[in-house]
């Protein structure tokens, strides 16, 4: 980001009521509806592809009968090194996952390195060893990278970007528009542990507990997934920026289905419950780094889901749901008290509360 | 969790529906000052499971919805000033002024940060003595004493460089201004159980007297919620007048007599335009002349602004309770949160935003 220069008043003039963005808003980058829009937009008319239309965490690329998985990803998080992780390996974790989520086993990722001028080359080496060990954890390689400095004020200390490779085995099909009524749906583990320590540490909040970011690489997690549901897996998917709502309301769509789910059997941590409470946060919009989605069959859920839990990084997972028929592209939760409400997609970032 | 989990039971929410239930023989109209109350009922789907005799309507409790457009647009001008910081609570950033809000004018290159305490503005004017650092004091009785200690604070440090742009509101001459209108539908309360806390329920009484209503101090739990109406709905089913208090776990009758102090210090009653109301006679608060140097209005002369708002926006009706969002022609159409006309749309306590976000658009 530029620095701010003298903002003119008439560059904010805009007609009542405000109808489209002319310059790119936070939220854009946010997960929600901005985001949705701005690749309906923007990206997919210019780049149109059987590939893109999938919309997928990553593209599958027929190699005349191999399936190829390729995926990218951008890492701007703030601050640089949090608990539980950093933007190394968070940089490492995220591309190794989006091909993980296309069914696909991660061969090799490439490292794109933007650095700003000025920034301690002590952390860069920090960085970089949490990406080997990261990657080394994954069982991938970075085979390739290219690095670029920009001047001091020009960046926010580093961004990362990663890019990724994965064959998919034959026999297995993932594809949102496979979700299907009668379906489960399983989730890994609890719910909105990494957005809530990133913002505790970025905006200094202080709770009684340690929150830590559940950042961890998932192809051993999905392999263990696959090997109990075969072909009965039909949709993973790692609920990131966003979270679980984002993430459930565009398979709901892609598959023209509705999803039900329980509020009583979502799995989140009392202390980031305490966080989201005291925020005004729904955890179901909060960002996840180590989360697996799954929409199984209804006849391997039980096994899929001893499979999650036999794993490291599926401990806690649960079904939190079903696919229903009706009504299409929404999502519906049961709550505590009973009563059953729509979980829609975010216009933008969530906001703090005021009292 | 602890004390969350307790008030959100299913069984027990049954159980008091089914009390409000046998309890109620005629219509009533109710009201949920607060807009954190109105998004619980809309979250649980409360309204679900009440009999038709009950009609609930939603408040003016969103502090964000009822400041004026003038003030939005005051802070926008402040905040494209080359030096000033403007700190704002998150939820202030997305409501529209006359034709933009702080966010866009952040993207276009004002600093406008989100702040979750009045106190974090303080510490930014406190560590960069170059920029003047304006906090957006937004908020009701729960707020104001946060920007009380604020300005002590800034005080206490001689920061010439922080000030405040004030637009805290209060309930009563609120709650007044509505009972006193011809057009005045509501015949009971539940007020806000957090502006109670701070404030205490003495104040609500005389205007229980006044105007001949119950008035129930609520928490915003489902079971509060729920245990708040049937109170409140057993008052007016035997005719019974006064202050009964639910949320007793937090609430007394005197409040909390230090925060109440810190607001006599430094803030005055004033009167307050309240965004698609109107003036409001002592409805609001501004520094006493003490401290009147860390007023914004003061410090920044931003000349005369015209404010416009759009016209096919009812949020007055809706802050009122004399309209209900889906009844809106706007509503989900041409004011979506993406393209709010008013601010009950966007603010996580407006009534409208608790309605879209819910799906209640999609599922009527």
């Amino acid at each position: 980001m530029t620095a701010p220069s003298k903002p003119n008043p008439a560059d904010l003039a805009c007609p009542v009521p405000i109808q489209s963005h002319a310059t790119i808003q936070l939220a854009h980058g946010g997960g929600g509806r901005l985001s949705e829009r701005l690749i309906a937009e923007v990206f997919l008319p210019a780049f149109r592809n059987p590939a893109l239309a999938a919309l997928h965490d990553g593209a599958l690329i027929d190699l005349g009968g191999q399936r190829l998985a390729f995926s990218t990803d951008s890492y701007v998080v703030r601050p640089l090194f949090f608990p539980g992780g950093d933007i190394g390996s968070l940089a490492v974790h995220g591309t190794v996952n989006d091909l993980a989520m296309c069914g696909a086993r991660p061969l090799a990722l490439s490292a794109g390195f933007i650095l700003e001028e000025g920034f301690p080359m002590h952390d860069l080496g920090r960085i970089v060893e949490s990406m080997r060990a990261a990657a080394a954890e994954a069982e991938v390689s970075i085979v390739t990278g290219d690095t670029k400095v920009v001047d001091r004020g020009k960046g926010d200390g580093v961004y990362l970007n990663t890019a990724g490779i994965g064959l998919v085995p034959a026999e297995i099909e993932i594809d949102p528009r496979r979700a299907a009524p009668g379906d489960m749906v399983l989730v890994s583990g609890t719910l909105a542990d990494h957005g809530i320590a990133i913002l505790s540490v970025r905006e200094g909040l202080e709770f009684e507990t340690a929150l830590e970011s559940d950042s961890a690489p998932l192809g051993g997690l999905v392999a263990a997934i696959l090997e109990a549901g075969g072909r009965d897996v039909h949709v993973l998917r790692d609920p990131t920026r966003g979270g679980v709502a984002s993430t459930l309301n565009e398979i709901a769509s892609a598959a023209r289905v509705g999803v039900r789910l329980e509020e009583m059997a979502l799995p989140v941590r009392e202390a980031v419950r305490g966080a989201c409470e005291l925020l005004g946060f729904d955890p179901l919009y909060v960002a996840n780094e180590g989360k697996c989605l799954a929409v199984v069959a209804p006849g391997v859920a039980d096994r899929v889901l001893e499979a999650m839990r036999a794993h490291r990084y599926g401990r806690d997972a649960a079904v939190i749901g079903q696919i229903v028929a009706e009504p299409p592209g929404r999502v519906v939760l049961r709550s505590s008290v009973g009563s059953l409400r729509i979980v829609d997609l975010l216009t933008g970032e969530q906001l703090p509360r005021i009292c | 969790m602890k004390y969350v989990d307790e008030y959100r039971g299913e069984a027990e929410a049954r159980a008091y529906a089914d009390a409000i239930r046998r309890r109620v023989t005629r219509p009533w109209t109710v009201m949920e000052i607060c807009g954190g109350q109105t998004h619980s009922i809309m979250k649980y789907g409360l309204d679900q499971l009440l009999p038709p005799e009950v009609s609930l309507v939603h408040g003016p409790g969103c502090p964000v919805c009822v400041t004026p457009v003038e003030l939005i647009d005051r802070a926008i001008a402040i905040a494209v000033r080359p030096g000033v910081v403007l700190a704002s609570f998150g939820d202030m950033l997305r409501v529209p002024g006359s034709s933009t809000d702080l966010l866009a004018a952040k993207s276009a290159g004002a600093d406008v940060r989100m702040v979750y305490s009045a106190l974090d503005a303080v510490k930014i004017a406190a560590t960069d003595r170059h920029r003047e650092v304006v906090f957006f004091a937004v908020g009701f009785e729960t707020t104001a004493p946060g920007s009380a200690i604020a300005v002590i604070k800034a005080d206490r440090l001689g920061l010439g460089n922080f000030t405040i742009l004030s637009s805290h509101v209060l309930v009563p001459p609120a709650m007044e201004a509505l009972l006193g209108a011809a057009d005045n539908v509501v015949q009971g309360f539940l007020a806000a159980g957090h502006v109670c806390a701070v404030m205490g329920y003495r104040e609500y009484e005389p205007i229980a007297e006044r105007y001949r209503v119950p008035i129930v101090p609520t928490g915003f739990e489902p079971l509060d919620l729920l245990q708040g109406l049937h109170m409140l709905l057993a008052m007016l089913e035997e005719g019974r007048i006064g202050v009964e208090n639910q949320y007793a776990r937090s609430v007394t009758r005197d409040g909390n007599p230090h925060a109440q102090r810190l607001l006599a210090e430094v803030f005055e009653p004033c009167d307050r335009k309240w965004r698609g109301i109107g003036e409001i006679p002592g409805s609001g608060y501004r520094l006493r002349s003490r401290y009147r140097r860390f007023d914004a209005e003061e410090r920044f002369d931003v000349g005369r602004l015209t404010a416009r708002e759009p016209e096919s926006c009812i949020a007055g009706a809706i802050l009122k309770g004399l309209a209900k969002p889906p009844s809106c022609t706007e509503f989900g159409r041409g004011c979506t949160p993406e393209h709010p006309l008013g601010a009950p749309m966007v603010s996580s306590e407006g009534a409208c935003a608790a309605y879209f976000r819910y799906g209640r658009a999609s599922v009527s």
